[in-house]
């Protein structure tokens, strides 16, 4: 008997260590699925600007926004991740990726050498995005100065340090899903979900996350306090958002200038820095899908005192 | 009689600088709800939603200049906290960076000043000015409600 139960035991860890070792496996994009096809490179740059690549991909404490040598540190509750060189030098930055590579790590989260991301980059976000357009990004990247200098590996203690178990994160919070426009909206309205959606990764911060660090998803959108440090993160369902009209919404991403006359500040602020970079028209359609959000309730803002 | 109102602003002026002294997150705070104010306007007039008008696009300069000039005195070390500041700490960490965007801060704003005559040239250099406030509040302010 004890040893049938044994056996039991042994044969559903060998299951269960089984189930996890493929339902963990760090997917990837093959080469042979991309197509040639020469790149867009305008387009590319509005993607860079779209996706807030240099807000935490810049070298710190220097102007020069195309220089993406890395190295700032991103504080979260599982510890300090510290952003690498994503310039193209080909030995501490994405120099040697091939298109694949790049697409790869977009979309499916996945390193060159097969390990998982941790998604402190937002490829959650990033997954909805038009292959094209993440091909473009990457040639335009590779335009940009290449930045010399490895940057420090991330402060992450156990366990959230083992990288397998992030398949099982990935599991539970990437569809892998593209964004699949809404054929009842308007064309300015698609436009916008997909920028706010994919590139713009605006959920990534203006949504609470559950103790697993996974979006909320029934309150996207709906604010919640900094995981990133001291202040709050808005609401910027209409909970939030009511009294802005659209144009205010997009004077807003143009300027960081509120209708109430204050201005943005914190992580934000460089936010402003790239969507100050699209066009007036990308801007109006971010801001119209905004403005459509449904109103939600966050978590409890602190009182004013 | 000119002595006399010599005096009187003296004595007003100081009075404010005692009243800034004893309370300047209050005093600071009042600073910011001014620029607020005027730049809630400015906003208005460049989407269009209010009239252009000239005297009011020289007012929010003209403010932005008084503003610029009296805030940065108004971070003493006594008013790190309290009074429900939205202040970083990193302002006393890094205060000649602080001061120095204060400084172009005021330049900016005396430069729209002195070149504003339309709504064109009012937007380009209302949009240019109140950059300055995004690039400090970024480091230096944390609103937590």
């Amino acid at each position: 008997m004890l040893r049938k139960l044994v056996l039991l035991a042994v044969a559903a860890a060998v299951i269960g260590l089984g189930v996890f070792w493929f339902v963990t496996i760090p997917a990837t994009v093959p080469a042979s699925a991309l197509a040639n096809r020469t790149p867009d490179l305008a387009n590319g740059k509005t993607m860079f600007y779209a996706g807030g690549c240099a807000s935490c991909h810049a070298t710190p404490n220097q102007e020069d926004k195309t220089k993406l040598g890395g190295g700032l540190g991103l504080k979260s509750p599982f510890g300090t991740f510290y952003v690498p060189n994503i310039s193209p030098d080909p030995n501490d930055g994405i120099g040697k990726w091939s298109e694949a590579d790049f697409v790869t790590a977009m979309l499916k989260g996945t390193s060159p050498d097969g390990r998982h991301y941790f998604p402190a980059f937002p490829y959650t976000s990033y997954q909805r995005m038009r292959t094209e357009d993440v091909r473009d990004l990457f040639a335009h990247i590779k335009t940009l100065p290449a930045v010399q200098g490895r940057v420090r590996d991330h402060d992450v203690p156990f366990p959230f340090n083992v990288r397998r178990s992030l398949g099982g994160w990935k599991f539970l919070f990437l569809d892998g899903k593209p964004f699949q426009p809404d054929p009842s909206k308007s064309a300015q309205w698609n436009r916008g979900a997909y920028l706010v959606n994919g590139p713009g990764h605006c959920a990534e911060c203006h949504s609470p996350r559950n103790p697993l660090g996974g979006i909320v998803t029934a309150q996207r959108f709906a604010g919640g306090p900094n995981p990133e440090g001291e202040g709050w993160v808005p609401n910027i369902t209409q909970q939030g958002l009511k009294e802005y009209s659209d144009k205010d919404i997009a004077y807003l991403l143009e300027t960081g200038n509120t209708p109430e006359g204050d201005s943005v500040g914190g992580s934000m602020a460089p936010v402003i820095h790239n969507t100050s970079q699209l066009t007036p028209e990308d801007r109006a359609a971010m801001a119209a899908y905004i403005k459509s959000l449904p109103p939600v309730e966050g978590p409890k803002r602190p009182e004013k005192k | 009689m000119f002595r006399t109102m010599l005096a009187v602003t003296a004595i007003a002026v100081g009075i404010t600088a005692v009243a800034a002294q004893s309370d300047p997150i209050a005093a600071r705070k009042q600073h910011m709800k001014d620029v607020g104010a005027q730049t809630k306007t400015g906003g208005g007039m460049a989407k269009g939603e209010l009239p252009y008008d000239q005297a009011k696009a020289q007012g929010i300069f003209a403010a932005y200049v008084t503003a610029g000039e009296k805030l940065p005195d108004l971070f003493p070390e006594t008013s790190k906290t309290g009074g429900d500041t939205a202040a970083l700490p990193a302002i006393w960490a890094n205060m000649a960076d602080f001061r120095a965007k204060a400084v172009k801060f005021v330049a900016d704003s005396k430069a729209a000043l002195s070149s504003v005559k339309d709504l064109d040239s009012f937007k380009a250099s209302f949009s240019g000015v109140t950059k300055n406030c995004g690039d400090c509040h970024q480091t230096y302010r944390a609103k937590k409600n």
